[in-house]
C-alpha cells in the first residue's frame, strides 16, 4: 500500500492493545479533526545546509519514545555543502511509522516537507497522487525556480493538482517568530528546519519534551540560540493548530503488538555496530584495539568509539587505510580484539594485510560499510558489491569468513557474531554491512547482559609439543584438532618466544618453508579451517510449501521480507530465506536449494551471491538486480518475485 | 617513576613498564635455532652480532621484547633473534608495529627495515611513525640497493646509479634518511656503520634509553649488488677525513688530529667544514643532540656529499623530549575513566531516549 490509510478514530479505539508503556503523545489542545493512521511514510527534503538529516533524526527519536514500529533512510549528497539550490544539492530523510511492525523505509512518502524547488523537483517523482506536499514557498523565487529549470511555478501551473499541497511561507514565519530574539535575519532563518519538525511534530502528535531537552544539550553554550530554536519549534506546532491550511491531524498507535516485552531504544546500524565490538570486547574480555581511517559511510563508527576511551578502547586514526588495518594487526598479535573499519576503497588497499592475517592466523575485523563502487564511487549510497571482493580480494588462496547483518540492529549480533568466529578460529572476518544499515535506524530491545555470548579466548601458557628426545617446545603452528585454530601466544608469555610471517610456514613448528608438499598442505589446512567453521543452518520460512524461494543476504532483508508478506497477503506462495554467513555457507544450504524448482536472489549488485551459489551447488539461481545507489522498494520487489513465481 | 635494570644502563625511563629479566642474559640468550640465511659477507650478520650482544645489557626479559620487521634482506632479522617477532608485509612494520607497541607498553618493540622497505614503499608509515613518537626502535639497514630483488637501485642510491632496471643511469635525487627523519618531526635520530661494533652498540644504547620513536640509519654493505658503497667511511685513510663522529657536548673536529671543524657560515647561517687554526677554533661548533629546535641537526646532514659520502656525520644527531604516543594514548584511557568511571555496558546501551514494552 502506497497511500495514507485512514481510519476514524472509533473504530481505532477498540483495537487499541494493552498493556505497553510508551512515549506520551503530545495531542493538540484544539478542537480539528483527528484522524487514526496505521502506518505513514514522511520525507523531509531540502538543501544540504537546511538541516533536514537532524529535522529527520529529531522526528525519528520523537517517533522512537512514543512506540511507534519505525525504519528511517537518510540519503544525501556526498558533497558537505552541494551548490544551494540546485538538484545535487537536495539531502533527504525519509521516516516510515507504523503501529505495527514494518520492515522498510517505505516506498514512496505519504508526506513530502519540501524546502525548497530543488526539493520539491528531485522528490516529487516518488510520491503517489493524494500525498500531502508542504512546500516553503519563501523559497520559490523565480530565480530559486529557474535555477532547477522550472519556467513556471509548479505551486501555480496546475501541476500539483492531484496532491494535497500545503504552501507555507516557513523562513517568513519562522523569522516572525525569532524578532524577539537578538539575531540576525540570517541567523533566525535557519531555525526554519525547527518549525517545519514543529508543524510535523503537531500533525503526528508527536512527543516534543524530548526535542526540546535536546535543543537545551546542543545548544548549552550558546542559550540563546538554543531558546531561538526551541521558539521556531513552538511557532510551528502553534501554526498547525491555529491556520486554517491544516484541518487534520493524526494518530498512529503505539505498535504494541509487534514488540516483545523489554527495554527499546531507537538505533542506527553504526551506532550498533559499534556498541557490538564494545560488548564483544567486555564479553572476550579483551581490550579493543580500533585501527581506522576516515572513509564514508564508516566514519561514525570510528568518532563513536573513540568517545568510550573509559571502556579501556583504543582508537588510532592511522595515516591511511592500510596502517589503520596494520596497527589493528599488531594490536591483535599482542592480545588485544584488533579491529578495523573501513568501505570498499579501504578494503582494496587492505588486501595484502588481510592477507598476512589469514596467514599469521590471527583474529581481526575487517568492517566493511559498503557504498556504491567502483573506485571512489557513490560515497554516500548502498551498495552490496563487495561481496566478491570479501570473498576473493586477496592474492593466493586466502579465505576469510563473511559475517553479514541484515537490519541496522543487528549490526550489534553481527559484531558479536565475527568476533566469535575471529577468536575461536584465529582468522581475519569480514563484517559487510552497507550505507544503508549503516544510517538507518529503528527499534531495538536492548539486550540484558547475560544474554550476550561468552566469548572469552585462552591464551598459548606452556608448551604444547614434545620432541622426539622428550623435551617441551612450543609449535605456534600445532593446531587444535578441532577447530584447526592455531595457539594465540601473546608476548609477554615466557617460553613461548617464537617469531611467525608472511612467508610459508612448516607445518606445526612454523618456521619458513618452501617445501612442496607442506605448502600444498598448508594451503588445505587454512581452507579446510575456514569451511569447517560452525554457522547455525540456514532457516527457511515456507508456510506454505510453495515451489519458488527466495534468498538474500545483508540489508535487503527488509525490503525482501515485505515483498514477501505482501505476495502471501495476495494468495501467493513463496518461501524465504536470508543468509548471515556468507563464508563458509549454512551446512544446510545446497539442501535447501534443492528443495526448491525456482530460487530467486535479489541483490544491490549485478549478481555476486548468484555467481556463488550457481557455482558451488550448480542451481539455476536468479538474479534480480539493483545498483541505483538506493535499497530495493518492496512493490517493485514484490512485482520481480511474482514473476518469477509464475514464469 | 624509573627503575633500574639488572645491569649496565641503570635507568631507563623508555623502559620503565617492561619487566625485567630473571637472571643475567648473554648473547646465547639472543639468538634463536633459526639457520642465518644471509649471503656471505653480508653486512646484516654484523648488525645482528652487535644486536643480539647488546640485548643482555638491556637486562629486559625477552618474551617482552618483539622484532617487527617488513620485507627485504634485513627484514628476515626477526627469525634470528630469540625473542618474539614478526616478518609482516613491504613497508608495513612501523603500522604493525605502532598498533602493538600503543596496545602494550609493557613492551621493548623494534623495527627493522631496509632503505627500500622504509622509504619507498613505506615511506608513509615511517615518517607518520616518527612524528607521532610511538615508543618504536626503528633499524633503518640502508644499503642502497635492492638486494632481494636482485639489484634495482633504491631511493637511496646515488643519481645516474647503473643497475638492472636502469642500464642508462638512475634519475630520482636520493632521499638522505636523516635529514627526512628530522623533517618528519623525529624525536631521535642516529646514524652508524655495520662493521663498527663499538659506534653502533652505543647508537643502540643510546636510542633504547630514549622515550619514544628513535630512528638508526644503519649504512650497511650488500657485497652483492653494492660492494663497497660505505668504503669512503670504512677504509682507515679516506675515513679520517669523510666521517664525522658527533658527541654530545663536543667539538664537532675531524680528520687527522682534528684538523678539521665545522663552523657557522656568518653570512648564509648554514654550517660549513673548514681548517681548524687558532683563530676559529673558538667558533667550532659544539654538538647540541638536545637542542629543541631540529635546525643545525638538520644543517649537519646536509653536510654529507650523497656521491662521495665525504663530511658524513654519525652518532646522535638529535635527542629531545617529547611527548610519546603511547603513554599518552594510555593518559587519555586513564582520564576518560576518572572523568566518566569505569565503562558500564549496560548503562551505555541504555543511553539516550527508551522505552519500555510489557508483556
Amino acid at each position: 500500500m502506497t497511500s495514507q490509510v485512514s481510519r476514524t478514530t472509533e473504530q481505532a479505539e477498540a483495537d487499541t492493545a494493552d498493556g505497553a508503556v510508551v512515549g506520551e503523545q503530545r495531542r493538540p489542545a484544539g478542537t480539528k479533526d483527528v484522524r487514526r493512521l496505521d502506518r505513514v511514510i514522511i520525507r523531509f527534503a531540502g538543501d544540504s545546509g537546511d538541516g533536514m538529516q537532524l529535522t529527520g533524526d529529531r522526528f525519528t527519536s520523537e517517533t522512537a519514545s512514543f512506540g511507534n514500529d519505525l525504519s528511517t533512510l537518510p540519503n544525501f549528497p556526498a558533497e558537505i555543502r552541494a551548490p544551494a539550490g540546485t538538484l545535487p544539492g537536495v539531502s533527504s530523510f525519509q521516516l516510515h511509522f507504523a503501529d505495527h511492525d514494518i520492515l522498510t523505509p517505505g516506498d514512496a512518502p505519504n508526506v513530502l516537507v519540501a524546502m525548497n524547488p530543488a526539493a520539491l523537483k528531485a522528490n516529487i517523482g516518488d510520491l503517489p497522487r493524494g500525498a500531502e506536499i508542504i512546500v516553503n514557498t519563501d523559497e520559490f523565487t523565480k530565480r530559486a525556480m529557474q535555477k532547477v529549470g522550472y519556467a513556471v511555478s509548479p505551486l501555480e501551473d496546475g501541476s500539483l493538482d492531484g496532491y494535497s499541497l500545503h504552501e507555507v511561507p516557513l523562513t517568513t514565519l519562522t523569522v516572525e517568530a525569532l524578532k524577539d530574539f537578538d539575531l540576525s535575519r540570517k541567523e533566525a532563518e535557519r531555525s526554519k528546519n525547527m518549525f517545519a519538525l514543529g508543524l510535523l511534530s503537531w500533525m503526528y502528535h508527536r512527543p516534543t519534551e524530548g526535542t526540546e531537552k535536546f535543543l537545551r544539550t546542543k545548544f548549552a553554550k550558546k542559550p540563546e540560540i538554543a531558546e531561538a530554536n526551541l521558539a521556531a519549534y513552538r511557532a510551528g506546532w502553534n501554526f498547525g493548530e491555529t491556520t486554517e491550511d491544516f484541518a487534520v491531524s493524526y494518530e498512529i498507535a503505539p505498535a504494541t503488538t509487534a514488540f516483545p516485552p523489554g527495554l527499546y531504544r531507537n538505533i542506527s546500524g553504526n551506532l550498533a555496530l559499534a556498541y557490538g565490538l564494545i560488548a564483544a570486547s567486555r564479553q572476550a574480555d579483551l581490550p579493543l584495539f580500533l585501527g581506522s581511517y576516515p572513509i564514508t559511510p564508516a566514519s561514525d563508527i570510528l568518532h563513536e568509539l573513540s568517545r568510550h576511551k573509559n571502556f579501556g578502547v583504543r582508537t588510532f586514526q592511522a595515516e591511511d587505510e592500510i596502517a589503520g588495518i596494520g596497527a589493528a594487526l599488531g594490536a591483535a598479535f599482542g592480545g588485544s580484539l584488533g579491529v578495523t573499519t573501513t568501505s570498499g576503497p579501504g578494503v582494496a588497499l587492505k588486501s595484502e594485510t588481510i592477507g598476512l592475517a589469514v596467514s599469521l592466523e590471527l583474529p581481526l575485523l575487517v568492517i566493511d560499510i559498503q557504498r556504491g563502487g567502483p573506485s571512489t564511487g557513490l560515497p554516500t549510497k548502498t551498495e552490496q558489491a563487495d561481496l566478491l571482493q570479501a570473498m576473493f580480494g586477496r592474492n593466493g588462496e586466502a579465505p576469510v569468513p563473511i559475517v553479514a547483518p541484515c537490519t541496522p540492529a543487528d549490526c550489534f549480533d553481527a559484531a558479536l557474531e565475527a568476533t566469535r568466529i575471529a577468536l575461536t578460529y584465529r582468522t581475519p572476518v569480514m563484517l559487510l554491512s552497507d550505507g544503508y544499515l549503516a544510517n538507518g535506524s529503528e527499534p531495538w530491545r536492548i539486550p540484558e547482559l547475560d544474554e550476550l555470548p561468552d566469548l572469552t579466548v585462552q591464551f598459548a601458557q606452556g608448551p604444547n609439543h614434545t620432541l622426539p628426545d622428550g623435551s617441551e617446545v612450543f609449535w605456534p603452528y600445532k593446531r587444535d584438532p578441532q577447530t584447526l585454530a592455531r595457539p594465540w601466544a601473546v608476548p609477554g608469555t615466557p617460553g613461548l618466544e617464537h617469531r611467525i610471517g608472511g612467508i610459508e610456514k612448516q607445518d606445526g613448528t612454523g618456521n619458513i618453508s618452501y617445501d612442496p608438499a607442506n605448502h600444498d598442505f598448508m594451503v588445505r589446512t587454512r581452507q579446510a579451517k575456514i569451511d569447517g567453521i560452525d554457522v547455525p543452518d540456514l532457516e527457511v520460512d515456507d508456510p506454505h510449501e510453495a515451489r519458488t524461494l527466495v534468498l538474500g543476504w545483508g540489508s535487503t532483508y527488509g525490503p525482501i521480507t515485505a515483498a514477501v508478506r505482501r505476495l502471501r497477503a495476495a494468495g501467493e506462495s513463496i518461501a524465504q530465506a536470508h543468509l548471515r554467513h556468507l563464508n563458509p555457507f549454512p551446512r544446510n544450504l545446497g539442501a535447501v536449494l534443492g528443495r526448491y524448482e525456482k530460487v530467486v536472489i535479489p541483490e544491490m549488485n549485478l549478481g555476486q551471491l548468484a555467481t556463488l551459489i550457481r557455482a558451488k551447488y550448480l542451481v539455476d539461481a536468479h538474479s534480480y538486480n539493483q545498483v541505483n545507489g538506493m535499497p530495493f522498494k518492496a512493490e517493485q520487489l514484490a512485482t520481480a518475485l511474482k514473476e518469477a513465481i509464475d514464469g | 617513576m624509573a627503575e633500574t635494570s639488572t645491569e649496565g644502563t641503570g635507568t631507563i625511563e623508555a623502559l620503565t613498564l617492561v619487566p625485567k629479566a630473571a637472571a643475567r642474559q648473554s648473547m646465547k640468550d639472543f639468538k634463536s635455532d633459526q639457520e642465518v640465511r644471509w649471503c656471505p659477507g653480508c653486512g646484516d650478520y654484523a648488525i645482528l652480532a652487535a644486536v643480539q650482544g647488546f640485548m643482555p645489557e638491556l637486562g629486559l626479559a625477552k618474551e617482552n621484547i618483539v622484532f617487527v620487521s617488513g620485507i627485504g634482506c634485513s627484514s628476515r632479522f626477526p627469525y634470528y633473534m630469540n625473542t618474539y617477532g614478526m616478518h609482516s608485509i613491504h613497508g608495513r612494520a612501523p603500522a604493525i608495529a605502532t598498533g602493538l607497541a600503543a596496545s602494550r607498553r609493557d613492551l621493548s618493540v623494534w623495527v627493522v627495515t631496509g632503505d627500500g622497505d622504509a622509504l619507498s614503499i613505506g615511506g608513509n608509515h615511517l615518517i607518520h611513525a616518527l612524528r607521532r613518537n610511538v615508543n618504536l626502535k626503528i633499524l633503518l639497514f640502508n644499503n642502497r640497493i635492492y638486494g632481494l630483488t636482485k639489484g634495482q637501485y633504491s631511493p637511496t642510491s646515488e643519481v645516474g646509479k647503473i643497475t638492472k632496471s636502469t642500464p642508462m643511469g638512475s634519475l630520482d635525487a636520493p632521499f638522505n634518511p636523516v635529514s627526512l627523519a628530522l623533517g618528519a618531526e623525529a624525536s631521535f635520530v642516529a646514524r652508524t656503520i655495520d662493521s663498527d661494533r663499538k659506534h653502533l652498540t652505543e647508537v643502540l644504547r643510546q636510542a633504547a634509553a630514549h622515550p619514544g620513536t628513535a630512528l638508526i640509519e644503519i649504512y650497511q654493505n650488500c657485497n652483492i649488488f653494492n660492494d663497497g658503497a660505505f668504503d669512503a667511511l670504512k677504509d682507515k685513510q679516506q675515513a679520517e677525513d669523510a666521517v664525522i663522529r658527533l658527541e654530545h657536548g663536543q667539538p664537532i673536529r675531524f680528520g687527522a688530529d682534528g684538523a678539521r671543524g665545522v663552523v657557522r657560515d656568518a653570512v648564509t647561517g648554514d654550517l660549513k667544514v673548514v681548517d681548524v687554526t687558532p683563530d676559529n677554533e673558538s667558533q667550532i661548533l659544539v654538538h647540541d643532540a638536545h637542542a629543541a629546535s631540529p635546525t643545525t641537526a638538520f644543517a649537519l646532514s646536509r653536510l654529507a656529499d650523497p656521491d662521495t659520502l665525504h663530511h658524513t656525520p654519525i652518532g646522535v644527531l638529535r635527542s629531545v623530549d617529547r611527548p610519546v604516543y603511547d603513554t599518552q594514548m594510555a593518559d587519555q584511557l586513564d582520564s576518560a575513566i576518572e572523568q566518566n568511571g569505569k565503562g558500564d555496558l549496560a548503562t551505555l546501551l541504555a543511553g539516550g531516549d527508551t522505552w519500555t514494552v510489557v508483556g
